[in-house]
């Protein structure tokens, strides 16, 4: 079970929480401006990556804020988490085993 | 039967303390301290089970949690528990046990005449025998297999014992109780770091008990206890015996099985929790897991009477048993010479040591040397005798590499064979923690590399398998995780003399050649004795094309059993390389997964049962609802309820009875449980406006819209009325069971799509009770309750609110309609609800009131034609497929849902669109979910061209009715459509969705 940082209240179990997806997926200003590739892009197509990944978390069980984690998706290492519009903390260079 | 076997000394068992037992009927006689397993063997009893696939004669194996073959089925009725070890069972008065697998009984079983056609019973025999013809698989193979290859019965009752959860944080935890981890719990626990140490056993000291060990003045015993009272004296410290780390999760999340009353007679465990799991998250988990010890593969290994070396040393030493008087010991390592010094001592005999290595030296070599027993080095067991006990072994001479050996066969008469093909390292839970294994080829076991968590590894787990190297390892582990959590260890203290053998080398010897190739003759090489899984199995997979460690696993079921391979994974994956002729390390283990051994249900659940499974939700009106014979249905957590049925009336009388009462005169639901929500600020209906499909600026102080919500793809996700309360202010209403996620909806797009607006969103749902009166005469009931206030169409038209008193309580009146009819939703503070819903039924007793609940409310709105999220929406259903295109605003420039109804997918003319089914036969209710076609002889597979989503039988129409998903289904009305059943096909015809008052003139009255 992960040990997530929320920003408000601390480290919570994962329970506490629900996940949120990839992290920084704006919806467009305007959707009607898109074509369809543009707009099935932004609906449906998300990154799978192995390694450092921004994701969204909502403390559900908590203080109900979003806020946006960095987690080693191989590991589940957790880098850091931060606010809603705050700027992501320095990912390390590689994936590397718990100190 | 008097304990024959028991040694004249010695012994952690209370001599004093006898202890009655019974197994399999037969009563014996052991000792406080025993276990099931060494309790049997003091009573010469080795024949425990019959093996999985050949019921051949099992006996016990080990003396811990590896042991494969002797589960028994523990106690009777309620509190059995099919398939526990007995080498981890406490003996305690009163215990009653028998074999499991076995039928009739363990010394006369039927099925052992699997093993005369064992030729035929190879890996993968059950995929390949009963694949065919399916249904001999019902009639025949399954009861017949089931029988004989199952093991323990579950209980037939409930468990009446009771079970609890604890949560802890430390900043270390510690797991396993041997001198490496008493050692590291000793380093933080000095460093006043908060400490959990846990180990399986009933008492502290792992392999010392088992082991005499002078450690500086004291002998082990008094180390053992000075370690203990200084860590008890910590007031930081928690120690917990009997107790199994079983898993091990992210970010050093541990699962801990405590047994509190196991070992107890069961006068004593009244009223006690038998078991806790506890939950603990550590800063940082030291391993000090230790190591077992491993079998050696060699002709018909799995009599009775066979077993590992270190367990026979656990037997003399720590229970004071002889598991045999003449024993052969077969090595491929000089640790396991202690066991025959030992035995000797005790006053057993060793007959001869058969040692895999052309030339054994070291301390313990030349000590049994010195003692004048044979050692037949070089030589090898090719071949076992015995019935349900061993009583001789065939040895030859190794010729190094051959495939058969041609030696000379000398026969050696034993009663017990201890077996040692090295020691691997319990990485279950290091693997468990995704750490990774490296194979060392001078130690010929795996050991943790790298580590994924916060954890330090230690003692037999960490390759220490001197007991000198654990104290200092263990010491090192404990403050390498104090510091690492913040704390300053103390001085490291000196480390103490210890009087300890020298271990010599290991030579790896992983499957013994006999007379014939390996599989060729009645002879079984097992490696998995829990599940008969022989060398000549593996040899088989690798000829059949399995070569994948994992897949070979699945197909020969090595490991897979209660006890997952413990004392089989290493020595199948080393067989499997010799075969593939690939390094070990490049064959890659297998996973470990939770748990470690098996936990029962009950601990898992622990108080989660019954009324404490899951929260249930009722409104203030419920205790009415349940004095008045109500049913209920559960909708999320609520109880809703289902129908009023009175006494003889069946369900469908019930439904006609209400459903008609809200037609001609006035029916009555608690409408508690529809999820609200107050939406305030300034920006709350530009909010709102983005939210749903339909416009919301406009929308005036004291009125009322229906709203659908879709997400971005478009698909229709919750719908529900909202009204204007103030400028700034809305109260909006959601399906019951999407409250929770509408909720989350709005607070997501407000917390991270649009941060800038002003809206600021509170549950309501349990603030205020609703009370919904609906037919032609619920206006005429609400003047009386409300005698001051203005009714006319005029004052109080369809979709507004007004707020008034009503019955003496303060509420909000809200005109808004899911039957058809003309409906109150009568809003009280929701401690007020039973009161309003007393006074709405007394003063409805001359209007003949009529309570109805979600079945009636669910016909009611279908006669209309209106949908239930959830039902005739699945997921994949726009606004459009629904015919609701009404609703979806044509001006507002952008919504959520708004650009996907362009999109190819969903503007398809073939999309599945919602249509109302009339059945031919009038009084054929179509079942839910039924598939339609458009042609009922197309060949099979046929063509789906929808289902059914909503049927009923309607009073109110005299006939049945149903909703539909359909293909183009707009289009089609008019059509005929069939629904192919098991039994019959009906036809329908695909007509409009509403079907009552299309016009809508009953709205008013
Ligand atoms: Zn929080």
């Amino acid at each position: 079970m992960l040990n997530i940082d929320c920003p408000w209240c601390g480290k919570r179990h994962e329970t506490e929480f629900r996940y949120g997806g990839e992290a920084h997926i704006a919806r467009p200003e305007d959707p009607a401006a898109l074509d369809d590739t543009e707009w099935a892009e932004f609906l449906f197509m998300r990154k799978n990556t192995k390694g450092y990944f921004a994701e969204r978390w909502l403390h559900n069980n908590g203080c109900r804020r979003w806020f946006n984690v960095i987690r080693n998706t191989v590991t589940h290492e957790i880098v850091g988490s931060y606010k809603m519009g705050e700027t992501p903390p320095k990912l390390p260079k590689s994936a590397g085993g718990a100190k | 039967m008097t304990q024959h076997f028991r040694t004249a000394s010695g012994g952690r068992i209370d001599r004093k303390k006898a202890i009655n037992f019974t197994f399999n009927g037969q009563k014996y006689i052991g000792y406080e301290g025993d276990t099931l397993a060494s309790a049997l063997l003091a009573n010469g009893v080795h024949l425990l089970g019959r093996s999985f696939k050949y019921h051949r004669p099992r006996g016990i194996v080990a003396a811990g949690a590896e042991e494969p073959n002797s589960m028994v089925q523990l106690g009777e009725g309620a509190t059995t528990e099919p398939n526990i070890r007995a080498t981890q069972i406490s003996l305690y008065e009163g215990l009653t046990a028998r074999s499991v697998n076995v039928w009739p009984t363990v010394e006369f079983d039927i099925s052992a005449i699997n093993g005369l056609f064992a030729k035929i019973m190879t890996a993968g025999f059950y995929n390949k025998t009963f694949m065919w013809p399916r249904a001999m698989w019902m009639k025949l193979y399954e009861p017949v297999i089931r029988r004989a290859a199952g093991w323990g019965k579950a209980p037939t009752t409930g468990d009446p014992d009771i079970y609890d959860h604890m949560h802890l944080h430390v900043e270390v935890m510690v797991v396993g109780g041997g001198p490496a981890g008493l050692m590291a719990a000793l380093a933080a626990g000095r460093a006043r770091a908060r400490v959990l140490l846990v180990d399986e056993q009933g008492e502290f000291g792992g392999s010392l008990l088992s082991k005499k060990r002078q450690i500086g003045a004291k002998d082990e015993m008094a180390w053992i206890a000075d370690m203990l009272a200084e860590l008890e004296a910590m007031p930081d410290v928690t120690l917990l015996s009997r107790s199994t780390a079983f898993g091990y999760y992210d970010h050093n999340y541990l699962c801990v099985l405590e047994q509190k009353t196991d070992h107890l007679p069961a006068a004593e465990r009244k009223g006690k929790v038998r078991q806790r799991v506890w939950h603990v998250r550590a800063g940082q988990v030291v391993l000090a897991t230790g190591a077992h010890e491993r079998p050696l593969v060699f002709a018909d290994n799995d009599r009775p009477g066979i077993m590992l070396a270190s367990s026979v040393q656990t037997y003399v030493n720590r229970y004071g048993v002889l598991p045999g008087k003449k024993m052969v010991l077969f090595t491929n390592n000089d640790a396991a010479y202690e066991t025959a010094i030992d035995l000797q001592a005790a006053g057993g005999d060793i007959v001869a040591i058969v040692d895999s290595r052309a030339e054994p030296s070291g301390e313990l070599v030349e000590a049994v040397r010195a003692l004048d027993i044979e050692i037949l080095a070089g030589y090898a067991i090719t071949g076992t005798r015995g019935g349900k006990r061993v009583e001789s072994v065939q040895v030859r001479a190794i010729q190094k590499g051959a495939k058969v050996y041609t030696s000379a066969a000398r026969r050696i008469d034993c009663d017990l064979v201890a077996m040692s093909g090295g020691w691997s390292p319990v990485v279950h839970l290091f693997s468990q923690s995704q750490g990774q294994l490296e194979y060392d080829e001078e130690k010929a076991c795996f050991l943790p590399g790298t580590k994924r968590q916060a954890q330090q590894v230690a003692g037999a787990l960490a390759g220490e398998f001197t007991l000198k190297e654990c104290l200092a390892g263990g010491y090192k582990a404990g403050a390498d995780a104090a510091r690492a959590t913040g704390f300053t260890p103390k001085r490291k203290p000196a480390a103490p003399e210890i009087d300890e053998p020298a271990l010599g080398g290991i030579e790896p010897f992983w499957v013994v050649p006999g007379a014939r190739p390996i599989g060729e003759g009645m002879a079984k090489h097992f490696v998995d004795l829990q599940n008969d899984t022989t060398a000549a199995d593996i040899e088989l997979a690798v000829r059949e094309g399995f070569e994948s460690v994992e897949h070979i696993k699945r197909y020969t079921l090595t490991g897979f059993g209660t006890d997952q391979g413990k004392t089989s994974n290493i020595n199948a994956l080393a067989i499997l390389s010799g075969i593939l002729d690939k390094p070990i390390p490049k064959v890659g283990t297998t996973t470990f997964r939770p748990p470690y051994t098996p936990v029962s249900y009950g601990a898992l659940a622990g108080r989660n049962l019954g009324d404490w499974s899951d929260p249930v939700r009722v409104t203030s009106i419920h205790d009415w609802h349940v004095e008045n014979g109500a049913l209920f249905e559960n909708v999320g957590q609520w109880k809703r309820p289902w129908y009023f049925p009175k006494t003889g009336e069946t369900m469908q009388d019930a439904l006609n009875r209400e459903c008609l009462a809200v037609r001609n005169g006035v029916g009555v639901l608690d409408a508690s449980t529809l999820g609200k929500i107050d939406i305030r600020g300034p920006d709350a209906a530009e909010f709102l406006n983005r939210i749903y499909t339909n416009a919301w600026a406009k929308l005036g102080i004291r009125r009322v819209r229906y709203g659908l919500m879709c997400h971005e793809d478009g698909m229709v996700f919750d719908d529900g009325t909202t009204a204007r309360l103030a400028e700034d202010r809305f109260l909006m209403t959601t399906t019951t069971g999407g409250a929770a996620g509408v909720l989350d909806w709005l607070e997501e797009y407000l917390q991270t799509e649009w941060p800038e607006l002003r809206v600021y969103c509170t549950s309501v749902t349990e603030q205020w009770a609703a009370v919904s009166i609906t037919g032609p005469t619920a206006g005429a009931l609400l003047k009386k309750l409300a005698p001051e206030m203005d009714l006319s169409p005029e004052s109080f038209p369809f979709l507004s609110f007004k707020e008034g008193v009503v019955a003496g309580i303060d509420a909000r009146i809200f005109r808004i309609s899911f039957t058809g009819e003309l409906t109150y939703e009568i809003n009280v503070p929701w401690a007020c609800g039973l009161a309003l819903w007393e006074a709405v039924m007394a003063a409805g007793a001359e209007f003949d009131i009529t309570p109805y609940g979600t079945e009636s409310m669910h016909i009611l709105r279908a006669e209309k034609g209106f949908i239930i999220v959830g039902q005739e929406t699945d997921g994949t259903t726009t606004p459009q497929d629904l015919g609701m295109d009404w609703i979806v605003s044509k001006k507002k420039p952008d919504f959520i849902g708004k650009r996907s109804y362009n999109r190819s997918d969903t503007a398809r003319a073939d999309r599945k669109q919602l249509v109302g089914l009339l059945t031919e036969a009038p009084d054929e209710v179509l079942p839910e979910g039924a598939q339609l076609v458009f042609d009922a002889n197309a060949p099979k597979p046929m063509p789906m061209m929808g289902h059914v989503t909503s049927s009923y039988y309607s009073a109110t129409l005299g006939r049945s009715i149903a909703l539909a998903l359909v293909k183009g289904g707009h289009e089609k009305k008019g059509q005929k459509i069939f629904a192919p059943l098991l039994d019959r096909t009906v036809t329908a015809e695909i007509v409009d969705p509403v079907f009552y008052d299309k016009e809508g003139e009953r709205l008013n009255g």
